[in-house]
């Protein structure tokens, strides 16, 4: 798969030029392929929002480069605007943001913005509206009539309506019960099953991260610590708890089981694939005993 | 009758005219002793937010009673009383903050209720040791991480004395260390002060770690019981929708494929401990 993404030496210092000066991001080199799900973890103040910020646009970094399929997003920076179509940002708690008369209005902003014709506006909005599971009833109504978690969904519904080639998300579960995370994610999974572009999402529930991600990137004081596939990395139970960070209990109960001898493989993510590992050696034990 | 109680209430949020009002709490009668720790779970609309903001009169039941130390909360006189006993910390620790200096904010409460200066300087002291956050007293709240702005939040209640603290998703908006430093924090406050904690959360994780789980589905109670009893329902949790703990969930599941496992293991010490069993040293 070709790079979409990719930042070189990617630096933001906060204050530059004064004696507060704080470098969030430092000298980060990463390479996103086309169609990655990619997780993102850290704790508060490792650099995570400044590091998405700068992906698309929002933050012009202080040195080094981000680059949008081969080409640096600042290299003309009136263009910054169509950068921000193309790398599609949802933030947190985006419910705040939904202003529209309607729903429907709310989640057609960005398409409008690009200057689409009306058909294709109402498409897109539509169509973003089905990723997310939201009922054509409701796109009539006032975002403010909606639910917590309706609300949630039509404020992403606005960023996957403008297509976005990269779709980054802050914390997109944060608040919401199990049911309604779990939803969500799954929504968010086929979204990028079948649009086959890719994501990067931001949180703080390993549990979430190790569901769906194909590789891992833990930011920890500005640097990229690891970037890896996400079984190597929750494999690193110990590091990452030093970097104020966990694995998921179901991997820890694995890697401790791993730790203590048992023949299981390293960083083991979901709970389908333990049972898958642990079936087999109950099957042997029982063996061993009718010998 | 309990330190919180609640008779039969039921409540519904004002509706525009013409709409009937849903009501969020069916009938719920519960009672919460003194220097209990309860985790309160249930799925958004469970009615469970809405039952802890009765704790202290943020809102008064529409039908039923609730009282809080023997005082009825739609007794407008003893308001203030109550919120002094029972303090409410929210999600979003932002919204709580007010002054701009951490030993400030801390003192706001006390100086509310006309506490001496001298005292209130020796509470703020206090609170703050209580939740080791005595070293950032001058620091702006800004500052620090959210973890840090909890634990901050919870020193203001701290600094009112109260009996009780309703903690309503506290850890939400958290990192994985900013949850651990507040459930450490409430847990210590619960032991060792023998303050009676009411925790609000999504994560099962933290509802084992409570003394009593109480779970709320459609504005009742639908189980009541010790972390070990009440996840020992996983059918019954799943089906409305909600969650239990990774290690209770594996042993339940390769219990059902026919392995000797326990129904109720609640964390992932006594899941390693029960599987190195079953797979023998």
């Amino acid at each position: 798969m070709p790079t979409i993404l990719e930042t070189k030496e990617l630096t933001y210092e906060y204050g530059k030029g004064t004696s507060m000066t704080k470098t969030a991001v430092d000298h980060v080199n990463l390479a996103i392929e086309s169609g990655e799900f990619i997780g993102i973890i850290g704790h508060t103040g490792s650099g995570k929002s400044t590091l998405i910020q700068q992906l698309n646009g929002l933050l012009r970094p202080t040195s080094g480069q981000v680059l949008l399929e081969g080409e640096d997003i600042w290299k003309e920076p009136k263009k910054i605007r169509r950068v921000r179509f193309r790398v599609g940002m949802v933030f947190q708690y985006p419910e705040h943001q939904l202003f529209e008369e309607t729903v429907l209005k709310d989640i057609s902003f960005g398409p409008r913005n690009m200057g689409l014709s009306e058909e294709e506006i109402l498409r897109k909005a539509k169509e973003a509206a089905e990723f997310v599971g939201m009922k054509p009833e409701l796109l009539e109504k006032s975002p403010f009539e909606l639910s917590g978690g309706e609300k949630r969904r039509a404020a992403i519904a606005g960023v996957i309506a403008m297509d976005p080639d990269v779709l980054i998300l802050d914390e997109p579960t944060a608040g919401l019960d199990p049911h309604g995370r779990d939803v969500l994610l799954s929504q968010i999974q086929s979204y990028h099953r079948y649009r086959k572009n890719t994501v990067l999402l931001v949180s703080h529930s390993m549990e979430d991260i190790a569901r769906v991600a194909d590789r891992v990137l833990v930011m920890n004081g500005g640097k990229a610590a690891m970037f890896d596939t996400t079984a190597a990395v929750f494999a690193r139970g110990e590091e990452l708890e030093r970097m104020g960070l966990r694995v998921p209990q179901i991997t820890k109960i694995m890697n401790r089981l791993r730790a203590d001898g048992y023949p299981v493989a390293d960083g083991v993510l979901t709970l389908e694939e333990a049972i898958r590992q642990l079936a087999p050696l109950r099957q042997e034990r029982r063996l061993l005993r009718a010998q | 009758m309990d330190y919180l109680q609640t008779a039969d209430v039921r409540f519904a949020y004002e509706a525009e005219e013409g709409v009937t009002p849903r009501e969020v709490l069916c009938g719920v009668t519960l009672g919460i002793r003194k220097g209990e720790f309860v985790a309160l779970l249930g799925h958004n609309g469970s009615g469970k937010s809405t039952i802890a903001k009765h704790f202290n009169a943020m809102l008064l039941p529409s039908g039923g009673k609730v009282y809080a130390d023997g005082m009825d909360t739609m007794d407008e006189s003893l308001k203030y009383e109550i919120r002094r006993r029972v303090g409410l910390v929210l999600q979003n620790p932002d919204n709580q903050l007010v002054a701009s200096i951490v030993e400030e904010d801390v003192a706001f409460g006390p100086e509310n209720l006309g506490v001496p200066p001298e005292e209130i300087r020796e509470r703020v002291e206090e609170a703050l040791k209580a939740v080791e956050m005595f070293g950032h007293r001058l620091d702006a709240p800004y500052k620090l991480s959210g973890g840090q702005k909890q634990r901050i939040a919870i020193a203001g209640i701290l600094a009112m004395k109260p009996d009780c603290i309703v903690l309503d998703e506290p850890t939400a908006m958290l990192d994985p260390r900013g949850r651990e430093e507040v459930l450490q924090t409430i847990t210590r406050l619960n032991r060792e002060q023998g303050i009676t904690v009411v925790l609000i959360t999504h994560y099962m994780d933290e509802a084992v770690r409570a003394g009593r789980v109480v779970v709320m589905d459609s504005g009742r109670v639908l189980l009541d019981g010790t972390p070990r009893e009440v996840f020992s329902h996983v059918e019954l949790l799943k089906k409305h929708e909600l969650d239990v703990p990774q290690a209770t969930e594996l042993a339940h599941r390769l219990k059902a494929m026919g392995c000797s496992l326990p129904e109720g293991v609640l964390d992932e010490e006594e899941c390693v401990a029960a599987l190195e069993l079953l797979l023998g040293g």
